[in-house]
């Protein structure tokens, strides 16, 4: 990519969110809109200032229990993965159930985890955000560790290779570049999980995250913090989605095609 | 064939699960140090037969035979270049060379300078730590044959390995090729579709029947390697070449339904 072209990937975006907020602002002062309905982007920068520490310490548990999650999709989405590239049969026999677990709204399946956490709040979170999280990581590895050069499988037989050493030295990084594929979209996942499961949950109490503060700030119509709220949740997702590129990119940039110029974070 | 086998083909037929026959009754004798073409039209069977003296898959019917017995289809003793480079593209190209050898249990050190040699002896010194993105490939081409070579093997197996490069690199290749041929006298059955390239390598061409495959007629061939230079533009290549078409053509007319 040019040092032009990356430029104006970053320029782009950040010119036309300025040009929003400018617009936004000036909308909010001409028709005089009041803050309860729609505050400007002025007020909820004062208010996130203001509000600092209480937001701060949720955005702080949102983003725990977002890690969290994805480090257990991440482990159990592989071993998982692993076992299934052992065998057909094994991954038949799995594989429904993986998938039961993933189109199953997670809101319809909180308030269950809740019961069998027993009011364990943050565990219950945990478990919901990682049910939603997995999924990618578990079918784009099982993929990637199937989609393995033949030729290279020969290659390996020949040379009188040990299941163990086609797994680790031929089937884990073919299956790299599927894997942050799917970690990319985990990633995004694990903190969607975390919020909505949070609604459900109600935490309440000394472990509340962003979404309680969303739910809370609206009950008192203190819809600038809302915003607030809103902005950190955003926030949140687009570092876990510029982290993980960038993992991946370092990665993979010596000999994938998706490290390429055009995946430059 | 006055020196025992290597490796001898008995009536080896393929049978794959498709139905389709794609080798029936080939007999062929591959000499100690021999090289040895394997010439036959796209889909003859000649890769199916370079994978079942490989070991890759199993003949249903006829059988193989290994001068030295099953001993000598253990790893390392076979080496297998493919059509495609076919490297990891994750790693270098010393980690590629240095692969089998890994495998096998050889220690780090040992299959370093090893690997590192047989780069060096495919004209790759200085590029050990490139990974494939960033060769070309001839050179890629390059890594998979001092890959195959590095262990040291007995037989080296070629499968149209020269058939995706661009006509230079493939005679430069070619020359290469017979160089560590005659340094090194290991044994080569090569695999190709081309009369030019199998005339220029070997010293006895056998060409292939359409499918099913089997061995139709051979073509002796005794040049000193490495050829001398201008034999590709010489009238003695040129005839030989004509002959071995000639092969080509009855083999294939033969097997015309």
């Amino acid at each position: 990519m040019t040092p032009r072209r990356r430029v104006a990937r970053v320029l782009a975006p950040l010119l036309l969110g300025a040009l929003a907020l400018a617009g936004w602002e000036a909308a909010v002062a001409a028709w005089a809109i009041p803050p309860y309905i729609l505050p400007g982007p002025a007020l909820v920068a004062r208010t996130m200032v203001a509000e600092w520490p209480g937001l701060r310490d949720a955005a702080w548990v949102t983003l725990g229990i977002t890690a969290m999650a994805l480090a257990a999709a991440v482990v159990l989405g592989v071993a998982l993965a692993v076992v299934f590239a052992q065998s057909r049969w094994i991954e038949d026999a799995l594989f429904p159930y993986a998938v039961v677990l993933q189109v199953t709204p997670v809101v319809a399946i909180a308030p269950l985890v809740i019961i069998w956490t027993r009011n364990d709040v943050v565990l219950a979170l945990l478990v919901c955000a990682w049910i939603v999280a997995f999924f990618p990581i578990l079918s784009n590895t099982t993929i990637g560790l199937r989609a393995v050069d033949r030729n290279l499988e020969d290659l390996f037989r020949l040379s009188g290779a040990s299941r163990m050493q086609t797994l680790l030295r031929l089937r884990l990084p073919s299956a790299l570049p599927y894997f942050f594929a799917g970690l990319r979209v985990s990633g995004g996942l694990a903190l969607i999980g975390a919020v909505v499961a949070e609604f459900v949950a109600g935490t309440g109490g000394s472990a509340s995250g962003l979404a309680y503060v969303i739910l809370e700030s609206g009950y008192r119509l203190q819809i600038p913090k809302m915003f607030a709220a809103l902005a950190l949740v955003s926030a949140i997702g687009i570092a876990i989605f510029l982290l993980l590129g960038l993992v991946a990119h370092l990665a993979l940039r010596r000999w994938h095609e998706t490290a390429g110029a055009g995946e430059d974070p | 064939m006055s020196v025992a086998p290597l490796v001898a083909l008995r009536g080896v037929g393929k049978r794959f699960a498709s139905g389709v026959r794609a080798l029936d009754g080939l007999d062929l004798e591959v000499g100690a140090r021999e090289f040895l073409s394997l010439l036959g039209p796209s889909g003859c069977g000649k890769s199916t037969a370079l994978r079942l003296v490989a070991g890759l898959a199993e003949p249903s019917e006829g059988r193989i035979e290994w001068a030295g017995g099953a001993a000598s289809r253990a790893p390392g003793e076979i080496g297998f270049v493919f059509q495609e480079p076919t490297l990891m593209p994750w790693a270098s190209a010393l980690a590629n060379a240095m692969l089998p050898m890994r495998l096998a249990g050889v220690g780090r050190a040992e299959a370093e300078a090893r690997a590192a040699a047989a780069l060096a002896a495919v004209g790759l010194s200085g590029f050990e730590h490139a990974v494939p993105r960033e060769l070309s490939g001839g050179m890629r081409m390059r890594v998979s044959i001092a890959r195959a070579l590095a262990t040291r093997p007995r037989i080296l197996l070629m499968d149209e390995p020269f058939a995706a490069l661009d006509e230079i690199t493939r005679w430069k290749l070619n020359d290469d090729l017979l160089a560590l041929w005659a340094a090194q006298r290991f044994t080569v059955v090569f695999v190709t579709h081309s009369v030019f390239e199998s005339v220029y390598l070997s010293q006895r061409v056998v060409a292939m029947t359409a499918r099913p495959g089997r061995a139709a007629g051979e073509v002796r061939l005794d040049e000193p390697a490495p050829r001398e230079p201008g034999f590709r533009t010489s009238a003695r290549y040129a005839a030989q070449c004509r002959e071995v078409s000639g092969l080509l053509a009855a083999a294939t007319a033969e097997a015309a339904p």
